[in-house]
C-alpha cells in the first residue's frame, strides 16, 4: 500500500468540515453553471416551438429553424459547453490541490 | 441430393434472393467481432481484467469504446426509421441520447471515478455501508439491461431478415444472440474494449459513407427537407426536385405539414385516440416532449453499462476527458440517420406500408440500394456496409449489456450474496454460465417484440434508469443527508412505476397487432379503449420520467430526512472521496482505514 501524499500537509486542513464544504460548493457550482446554460436551450426550445410555431416554421437552406437547431446546431452547443466545464474544472481541481498542501 | 430434409428447407428458401455483396460484408463483420473475442480471451487471466479490462485503458481507446457501446440499434437504424416515420419529434432522440452525457460529465462521471468501485453496486454499497442495498442496486441493472436487450434483438431480427428474405424474425434473434453470448462468455470486457473500439469507427463509416453517396445523387439534407411543405403557404409554392421528384406517399404516411413541424404523430397520439381538437392536444404534446426529454438526459446518465465504463479510465481527469471526447464522437455520429430518415420518406415511402422487421425500421439497411439504378453493384456494396454497421451497432451494445448484467450476477449475486468464500476460478465458471442464461432470456425477450418500434423502446429502458440509477447517484454524489432506506425507497418506487409503466404501453401496443404477438397480449386490449378516454393517462403512462424523476428525488429526500440518524458515520471522508481531488491522495486512506471491510 504506498503512502498517501498528504504527509507534508496538516492532515486537520484537508479534513476539516470548511475545506469540504468548500470543495463541493465551487465544484456545484460550476457543474450547476453548466448545467442551466444547457437546460435553458433544451427547455426552452420546445417552448419557443409552442409559442411561436410560424417563426420556427421559417426555412433556412430548406431546412425549418425548428429542424436546424435541433437536428444539426445542439451538438456544437453541447461541445461548447463541456469544453468550458473540463477546463475550468481541471483549473478548479489543481487550485483546490495547491491550497490544501499550503 | 434425392430429397431435401424439412430442416433444410426453410434455409433453402431463405437463401433464395439473397445479395451476395449485403451477406459478405454482414458475415465479415461477425466474423472479425468474433476473432477479437477470441483473441482477446487468451490474454484475460484474472478476474479484474474480466470486469473492468484492469482498469488501464487510454482515453482514446475507451472514448470510442464507450461511443461504440452507446451508439446501439436504436442509434443506427431505430433513429433514421422514427424520424421518417413520425418527422421532427424524433429528433429529440439523437440530440438526448448525445446531450445526456454532459449531464453525466457535470455531476457524475468525475466523483464517481474517485470513489472507485467496479459496479454502481459497489458504489450503492460503498457509499452506504449496507450490503442490503446492494441486493436492491443489482435488480436495477438486470431491469434496466433487460428492456435495453430488446430493441437490439429487433434489430438483430429486422437485419437478417433483410439479408435473407424468407428469414423468420426470431431466427435471426435466435442466431445473432447465441454468436454474442458465446463472444462474451469466452472473451469478457477486455475484449470487448478492443472490438467496440473498433466497432464506433465501423458505425461512422457505415453510417456516413451512404449518406454522402445518397445525398451526391438525391440532394442534400436541406434540398429533400424542404419539399415537405410546413404551411399551406408552402405547399403553393412548393418547387419539386426536378431530378428526382420525389415519390407518392401511401396513406398511411403522415402529412407533410404534421411530418415537418414539432408536435406530430408522435405526441398527438394519444390525444387523436381521444378524438380531442388539435388545439386541445397541443399542451399534451407539449407534456410528452418535455417527458420525453427529461427521460432521455436523466437516463444516460443512469445506464448502467456505460457506467461502468468509466472505471476502466486511469483517473477523473482521465474520465473527464473520455465524456468530452464521447460526446463528440456521437455528436457527430448522430447528424447523420435522421439524413436517411428524409431521404427514405421522398423516395423509399413504399416501408410506410411495412410492419414489423418490413417497416421503416429497415431503412437505414435498404436506402442505399437505390443507386443500383445509377451505380450498379456499388447500390449493393453501400447497403452490405449499412448491414455490416447494423451487426456492429447491435452486437456492441448487447455484449456491453451482456457484460454488465453477468457481471452483476457473477460479482455481485454469486460472489458476494451466495458464495462470498468462493474462488477466483469458480467466479470465472459463473461468468460464463451467467452469461449463457442472461443470453438466452435476452432472445426469449427479443422474438416478443417484433411489432415495437426499435427507438421507442430504447427510449423505455432510459426512463427506467432516469428514475432509478440517476437519482441515487446524483443524490447520493451531491447530498449528504442521504440514507441507505431513502436511497432505497426513492429508487425502487421510480424505477418501479416507470418499469411498470412501460410494460402497460408495450403490453396494449402488442396487443393491436395483427400477427401472433396481438393473440399473446389480447387481453391487454381494454387497455386501449381506457386510454382513448384518458389521453392524460396514456401520455403519463407512455412517458412515465416527467412524474417518476421527481417522485424518486422526492422521496429520497422526504425519507431521509425522516431517517437522518442513520447517516453513514464517516460521511464527511466519503465526501471528500468522492469530491477532493485524486492528487490529494485520499482513497488510499479511505481504502486504509476501511481495511477490515470486505475486499475485492
Amino acid at each position: 500500500m504506498p503512502q498517501p501524499q498528504t504527509a507534508d500537509s496538516p492532515p486537520d486542513k484537508i479534513h476539516s468540515e470548511a475545506f469540504l464544504r468548500d470543495l463541493m460548493r465551487r465544484q456545484l457550482t460550476l457543474s450547476t453553471g453548466c448545467a442551466l446554460a444547457f437546460l435553458v436551450a433544451l427547455l426552452g426550445l420546445p417552448l419557443v416551438n409552442y409559442l411561436a410555431p410560424a417563426i420556427m416554421a421559417r426555412r433556412v437552406g430548406g431546412f425549418t429553424l425548428a429542424w436546424l437547431i435541433l437536428g444539426v446546431l445542439f451538438f456544437p452547443y453541447v461541445w461548447a459547453i463541456s469544453f468550458h466545464f473540463i477546463r475550468r474544472s481541471l483549473a478548479l481541481e489543481a487550485r483546490e490541490v495547491e491550497e490544501a498542501r499550503r | 441430393m434425392p430429397t431435401m430434409s424439412p430442416a433444410v428447407l426453410p434455409l433453402a428458401q431463405a437463401a433464395a434472393g439473397v445479395d451476395p455483396w449485403i451477406l459478405v460484408f454482414s458475415l465479415v463483420t461477425v466474423a472479425v467481432t468474433v476473432w477479437m473475442g477470441f483473441r482477446s480471451a487468451k490474454t484475460s487471466k484474472t478476474a479484474g481484467d474480466f470486469f473492468v479490462a484492469g482498469r488501464s485503458v487510454s482515453v482514446g481507446w475507451n472514448a470510442s469504446a464507450i461511443s461504440g457501446e452507446y451508439l446501439s440499434a436504436a442509434s443506427f437504424m431505430g433513429i433514421a426509421g422514427m424520424v421518417m416515420a413520425i418527422g421532427y419529434d424524433a429528433l429529440w432522440y439523437p440530440v438526448c441520447y448525445a446531450c445526456g452525457y454532459l449531464f453525466l460529465l457535470l455531476f457524475i462521471a468525475g466523483p464517481l471515478r474517485r470513489f472507485g468501485a467496479y459496479t454502481i453496486p459497489d458504489f450503492a454499497e460503498g457509499r452506504y455501508d449496507s450490503p442490503l442495498f446492494r441486493k436492491i442496486a443489482v435488480c436495477f441493472v438486470l431491469f434496466i439491461g433487460f428492456f435495453y436487450t430488446m430493441p437490439q434483438m429487433k434489430g438483430a431480427g429486422t437485419t437478417l431478415a433483410y439479408i435473407f428474405p424468407g428469414l423468420p424474425y426470431w431466427v435471426g434473434v435466435a442466431v445473432v444472440g447465441a454468436v454474442i453470448t458465446l463472444n462474451v462468455a469466452l472473451g469478457g470486457m477486455k475484449g470487448i474494449t478492443l472490438v467496440q473500439a473498433m466497432q464506433y469507427w465501423m458505425k461512422m463509416f457505415a453510417i456516413s459513407v451512404p449518406v454522402f453517396v445518397l445525398a451526391a445523387v438525391f440532394g442534400g439534407y436541406g434540398k429533400n427537407l424542404s419539399v415537405n411543405a410546413a404551411t399551406p403557404a408552402e405547399k403553393a409554392a412548393l418547387v419539386q426536385n426536378v431530378e428526382h421528384p420525389r415519390l407518392e406517399l401511401p396513406a398511411k404516411a403522415p402529412a407533410d405539414e404534421a411530418w415537418i413541424s414539432p408536435f406530430g404523430p408522435l405526441t398527438t397520439k394519444a390525444a387523436k385516440a381521444a378524438k380531442l381538437s388539435p388545439e386541445e392536444a397541443r399542451p399534451l404534446s407539449l407534456l410528452y416532449t418535455y417527458s420525453l426529454i427529461i427521460a432521455l438526459v436523466c437516463g444516460t446518465a443512469g445506464l448502467p453499462h456505460i457506467l461502468v465504463r468509466f472505471y476502466t479510465n486511469p483517473d477523473g481527469v482521465a474520465a473527464k476527458r473520455t465524456t468530452m471526447w464521447v460526446m463528440i464522437l456521437i455528436g457527430v455520429f448522430y447528424v447523420f440517420p435522421p439524413v436517411i430518415g428524409v431521404l427514405g420518406r421522398n423516395f423509399m415511402p413504399e416501408l410506410y406500408n411495412g410492419v414489423g422487421a418490413k417497416g421503416t425500421d429497415k431503412i437505414v439497411l435498404e436506402l442505399p440500394t437505390l443507386i443500383r439504378a445509377n451505380y450498379g453493384v456499388l447500390g449493393s456494396v453501400l447497403s452490405g456496409i449499412a448491414c455490416a454497421g447494423a451487426f456492429a451497432a447491435f452486437m456492441s451494445t448487447f455484449s456491453g449489456l451482456l457484460v454488465s448484467m453477468t457481471g452483476a450476477v457473477a460479482h455481485d449475486v454469486y460472489g458476494r450474496m451466495l458464495r462470498p468464500d468462493s474462488t477466483p476460478e469458480q467466479r470465472m465458471k459463473m461468468f460464463k454460465f451467467a452469461a449463457i442464461g442472461i443470453g438466452a432470456v435476452s432472445v426469449g425477450l427479443g422474438c416478443c417484440v417484433e411489432p415495437l418500434e426499435i427507438n421507442f423502446m430504447v427510449g423505455q429502458a432510459f426512463a427506467i434508469a432516469a428514475a432509478s440509477y440517476f437519482p441515487l447517484l446524483f443524490m447520493s454524489v451531491w447530498w449528504r443527508g442521504m440514507t441507505m432506506k431513502g436511497a432505497a425507497t426513492g429508487m425502487l418506487t421510480g424505477g418501479i412505476l416507470a418499469l411498470v409503466a412501460a410494460a402497460l404501453t408495450n403490453a396494449s401496443n402488442l396487443a393491436l397487432d395483427k400477427g401472433p404477438m396481438g393473440k399473446l397480449f389480447a387481453p391487454f386490449a381494454p387497455l386501449n379503449e381506457f386510454w382513448a378516454h384518458h389521453p392524460l393517462l396514456r401520455i403519463l403512462c407512455e412517458q412515465p420520467a416527467i412524474w417518476t424523476v421527481p417522485l424518486a428525488i422526492g422521496l429520497m429526500i422526504v425519507v431521509s430526512k425522516a431517517t437522518a440518524r442513520d447517516v453513514p458515520k464517516d460521511i464527511r471522508m466519503k465526501m471528500l472521496v468522492l469530491h477532493a481531488p485524486e492528487a490529494l491522495g485520499l482513497k488510499n486512506e479511505y481504502i486504509q482505514e476501511h481495511q477490515a471491510g470486505a475486499g475485492h
